[in-house]
């Protein structure tokens, strides 16, 4: 060959390597942006992970129990099958029966007496069924990250606000234990202020009642630990920490953040606190190449 | 405060309807610690001394609960509930209850129906009465009546100036080890088996010290129960 057909053969392998780099990359933008909004649209609060399943023929949705990504015994001897196998079998998902019976009532009232009336079932069912959907998804065995301690832009704001990740579980365990009767405490995110927050809800009430955004949630209702641990409510609180998922914590946190910055491109500054990960490349995408 | 064991039976002496374990957990630990909080919440103060039902009544505050307020109403729930129930239990009472029962619910059935939703229905942890209350407290002349009633946590029906009679205790602890999930069954098991009519009976007697059930004062040789 000579030197001019060389040359325009390396230009043309060059300019194709060139294209097939940016193929790749438009193609890449393209799945984060779409994974993006698809995943936007499904997670980000508490009422979206709870994905509704089904419309019935007469226009109103239902809800069916999650399945969890471990087995029933996975946790042990943390929490043991037992319990695991109640909580989630039996009493989750009493709650989602009893949600849908309410819905199913709802869409057939008629008056505004009918309709308030179903407030309270509406409250601790629906309730239920939010809470414990984040519940099983914050805790994980061992062997799939369970009880390793937070990462990146979770563990620099536990360390800045609490001293350290002992500190945060000394104080929600001491809550955790002061919880009368029935509840939940909750690791909180005030979005707004971009402040993390121990908080308590009673009995079933979700924790975006309080306005905050519900990041880790454990269920000290007696039947969460009864079988296992009896009364001693403190010795559960100290070991859930062995199973506690900080992954999905930790996606939480960035999925806020995220949903906040896809609404207003001003604060994207605000969401580059150096995040690893894939989570970290699709922010970086989104601030660079704007959908 | 506590005595050294449950009111007159021992702890194996409810089975197979309340287990031997229940007992040794809520009595000897959950009731124990109330007991033992409260103790300690109290001593050295003015409340020392004090009566139970009254120190409950001052710890409610008018609605502001002072600290005390749920250990002092937990010991007396536990010391009212240990006391409703009894090996050899439940079935139906006779006499004066069982009238005034029919009168107010309809019927004994009704009254189980009432009970049980009520205990069901209460969500969390808390308790369902039956209590007698005046049907109007704040006129002097008429008559009481027999009703069901739900409280939730360490909450109880004096604060709200009835009378109880009888309490079921629906928090988790009081069931789980023997009924899991099953609140429902523990509820049937409870009212079919345990209840201590025979202090209810009492408890009523003494409520007529408070409360007139009958709009006429009916003398004692002419009362006639069906």
């Amino acid at each position: 060959m000579d030197g001019k057909q060389e040359c325009e053969q390396k230009m043309k392998q060059a300019y194709s390597e060139q294209e097939h780099r940016r193929d790749i990359l438009d193609r890449f933008l393209d799945m984060a942006a779409s994974m993006t909004r698809s995943c936007g649209r499904k997670l980000g609060s508490a009422l979206r992970m709870c994905t509704p399943r089904g419309m019935q023929m007469r226009g109103f949705q239902t809800y069916s129990l999650p399945e969890l990504s471990y087995d029933y015994g996975a946790l042990e001897p943390y929490i043991s099958g037992e319990i695991m196998e109640l909580h989630h079998s039996k009493h989750h998902k009493t709650y989602i029966t009893n949600f849908n019976t309410a819905l199913e009532k709802l869409h057939d009232a008629k008056d505004p007496q009918s309709i308030v009336s179903l407030q309270s079932a509406l409250n601790f069912n629906g309730g239920g069924h939010i809470n414990h959907t984040i519940f099983w998804k914050n805790l994980a065995p061992k062997s799939l990250g369970g009880g390793e301690g937070p990462q990146g832009p979770l563990a620099s704001a536990i360390s800045t606000q609490y001293g350290s990740l002992e500190k945060l579980i000394a104080k929600m365990n001491s809550v955790g234990a002061a919880v009368q009767g029935s509840g939940w405490v909750w690791l909180g995110l005030n979005k707004e202020l971009k402040h993390l927050l121990v908080e308590t809800t009673a009995n079933q009430d979700p924790l975006v009642n309080k306005g905050l955004v519900p990041l880790l949630g454990i269920d000290v209702w007696e039947h969460a630990y009864y079988l296992q641990y009896k009364n001693v409510r403190p010795d559960y609180l100290k070991n859930i920490w062995n199973v506690v998922n900080w992954k999905d914590v930790s996606q939480r946190v960035v999925w806020c953040l995220v949903m906040l910055a896809s609404r207003s491109t001003s604060s994207l500054s605000s969401t580059l606190i150096g995040a690893k990960g894939i989570s970290g490349v699709i922010i970086v995408i989104i601030v660079i190449f704007p959908r | 405060m506590l005595r050294a064991c449950v009111e007159g039976y021992s702890l194996d002496a409810l089975e197979p309807y309340m287990s031997k374990q229940t007992l040794e957990f809520h009595w000897g630990k959950h009731h124990r610690a109330y007991v033992d909080n409260l103790n300690k919440q109290i001593a050295g103060t003015e409340l020392e001394g004090m009566q139970l039902d009254e120190l409950y009544k001052f710890s409610y505050n008018n609605g502001n609960p002072t600290p005390y307020f749920n250990n002092a109403g937990q010991v007396w729930n536990h010391d009212f509930f240990w006391q409703s129930i009894k090996p050899g239990g439940g079935k139906k009472p006779s006499g004066e209850v069982l009238y005034l029962l029919e009168r107010d619910f309809g019927s004994f059935e009704a009254f189980v129906e009432a009970l049980k939703e009520a205990a069901t229905t209460q969500f969390g942890s808390g308790w369902a009465w039956l209590v007698a209350t005046k049907t109007d407290p704040l006129n002097e002349n008429t008559f009481g009546k027999l009703m069901v009633e739900k409280t939730f946590n360490a909450v109880n029906p004096l604060i709200f100036g009835r009378i109880p009679l009888l309490t079921i205790d629906v928090w988790e602890h009081a069931y789980y080890l023997d009924f899991q999930n099953k609140r429902p069954d523990y509820i049937s098991t409870f009212i079919d088996e345990l209840i201590n009519w025979d202090i209810v009976t009492a408890r009523l007697e003494r409520a007529k010290a408070f409360i007139n059930f009958y709009d006429v004062i009916v003398p004692d040789d002419q009362i006639e129960y069906i």
